[in-house]
């Protein structure tokens, strides 16, 4: 039920673009029509599912990264109000460099290997998780601290007992924005540099006029980062059952 | 035992001292500049002995969740001096976590003291049975009704096994009917598991029906108005000719 009306979108578009395509008025290399990238992910079927991995795992490993650093990154922000003031601003500062010139320089440094992949991805992905843990951190229901207090809880236990759980939805959040944004960065970095990887697929295709396979390419790169999604959907259904509960209980009131 | 003096440094006192309020002051820091601070309690004296069980009314901020809060140590006095056993505070709303179930809740104290997960819910599983919370232990506080979600708090707050409950409105939030039923249930088990007990209601039947004394607060800052002893058995009615009685003069005293 959910995913009709998104369906009902996309088969409409399709349908306009392959009318387009048949039309005639363009070249099929500057636009080929649906069928004729459903007909790429066939023929290049092998050629695409191995360069699927290579990315799927940076992407990944990358997520997994990023999630380990901004996670450690906000609670040590949220622990320490001189970490705050020293680290936060260049966090902020981080996400203005421009990926397109770190992404050249990382693969001079690492090479055509997987390191810079996993370094541009955190990049891109670090950030929104350690504003959405940060913000939870800070929502914590100050009722709940001076339950903590009363019950003489260190300040390791209030963490263990409310903070950690309060702020995990928030780092899901997080998260889910950092997958959409994860696959656009491991694209830019196999632009920079790399011999495999769907984004090495794209690059090689478009000069040779395989315009077909760079579209079969790019809808396997969509389709993956929905399906990230749909895990981190699950993830929390699994991992905070409470909170959804919470806000249905408190809009009833 | 916590000692508290203000603005002089703290004098130690010997146990079983129950609560010792001698001209207690609290004032909250101003909010911004050139605002004045607000005073929440004034020069408030009142000597609690060991087991006994007060309750405090009054108009609505005035100061009760405040002294409650001094008590238990989450507040410092700005001036007088405090003494009191080790006290806990049971918080206005029952503040169950809702990432834990009802038994983890329950012995959420004994688990913060460094019991382990499993030795902590077993010696709060026979409680939650006593106080019929028998066959919920895994439902989480959304699954509770708001009467059970209290007895949880109250679980909770007896296990931290302190000698003196602080209790905020621990039945505010419930319907008239459940309200009855939970005080016949706080004698019960306050029977099983004697106490000091401080409760802050705004329900001046519901002090003269649970109460030894019931303290009347004048509206902030906080001052005793009266001390009304309640000379009569437990169980007691709302009906009872002594509670009647009792009632009229806290509310004369509150009016006054």
């Amino acid at each position: 039920m959910m995913l009709v009306l998104p369906a009902l979108i996309v088969v409409g578009l399709l349908a306009i673009w392959e009318a387009y395509a048949r039309s005639g008025a363009v070249d099929d290399f500057i636009l080929p029509a649906p069928t004729e990238v459903v007909q790429a992910l066939v023929d290049d079927g092998a050629l695409l599912w191995d360069n699927f991995w290579v990315t799927a795992g940076e992407v990944g490993l990358g997520i997994l990264a990023a999630l380990l650093v901004g996670g450690l990154l906000a609670i040590a922000i949220h622990l320490s109000a001189v970490l705050r003031r020293a680290l936060y601003p260049l966090l902020v500062g981080s996400q203005a460099v421009p990926i397109v010139i770190v992404a050249p320089l990382l693969v001079i440094w690492f090479g055509f290997g997987i390191v810079p992949k996993l370094g541009i991805i955190a990049l891109v992905c670090f950030f929104p998780v350690v504003v959405t843990t940060l913000d939870a951190l800070a929502a914590v229901d100050p009722e709940q601290r001076k339950l903590m207090r009363t019950l003489d809880a260190t300040r390791w236990q209030e963490f263990r007992w409310v903070e950690a759980p309060a702020a995990l939805p928030g780092a899901l959040s997080g998260a889910k924005i950092a997958v959409a944004v994860a696959v656009i960065g491991a694209v830019f970095a196999e632009y920079a540099g790399s011999s495999e990887g769907l984004g090495n697929v794209i690059l090689q295709a478009t000069p040779q006029l395989e315009t077909a396979r760079a579209y079969a390419a790019v809808a396997l790169l969509a389709a993956f980062a929905v399906l990230l999604f749909s895990l981190l959907s699950l993830a929390e259904r699994l991992l905070v059952p409470w909170a959804r509960r919470d806000t249905e209980w408190s809009t009833r009131r | 035992m916590r000692t508290t003096m203000a603005p002089s440094p703290a004098s130690v006192t010997r146990d079983p001292a129950g609560v010792l309020l001698k001209g207690v002051c609290f004032s909250y820091p101003a909010q911004r500049r050139r605002m004045a601070p607000v005073a929440a309690i004034d020069a408030l004296s009142l000597t609690i002995e060991p087991g006994e069980f007060v309750a405090f009314v009054g108009p609505s901020g005035c100061g009760k969740t405040t002294l409650l809060e001094l008590v238990c140590g989450l507040l410092a006095a700005t001036g007088g001096q405090l003494e009191s056993d080790d006290a806990v505070l049971m918080p206005q709303r029952d503040q169950l976590l809702p990432w834990l179930d009802a038994l983890g809740n329950a012995a959420l104290a004994q688990r913060i003291q460094g019991a382990g997960r499993e030795q902590a819910r077993a010696s709060a599983r026979p409680l939650m049975q006593q106080l019929g919370l028998g066959g919920f232990e895994h439902a989480r506080p959304y699954e509770l009704s708001g009467g059970m979600r209290q007895r949880v708090a109250f679980l909770r707050t007896l296990l931290s096994g302190k000698p003196v409950l602080c209790l905020d409105e621990p039945f505010g939030a419930l319907d008239a009917l459940t309200r009855a039923e939970m005080r016949d249930w706080l004698v019960t088990a306050l029977v099983a598991q004697p106490r000091t007990t401080l409760l802050v209601t705004h329900d001046v039947e519901e002090a003269c029906v649970l109460a030894d004394r019931v303290v009347v607060l004048s509206p902030r800052p906080a001052r005793v108005r009266a001390v009304l002893a309640v000379d009569a058995p437990r169980p007691r009615r709302a009906t009872d000719p002594v509670v009647v009685a009792l009632r009229e003069r806290a509310l004369e005293a509150l009016a006054a």
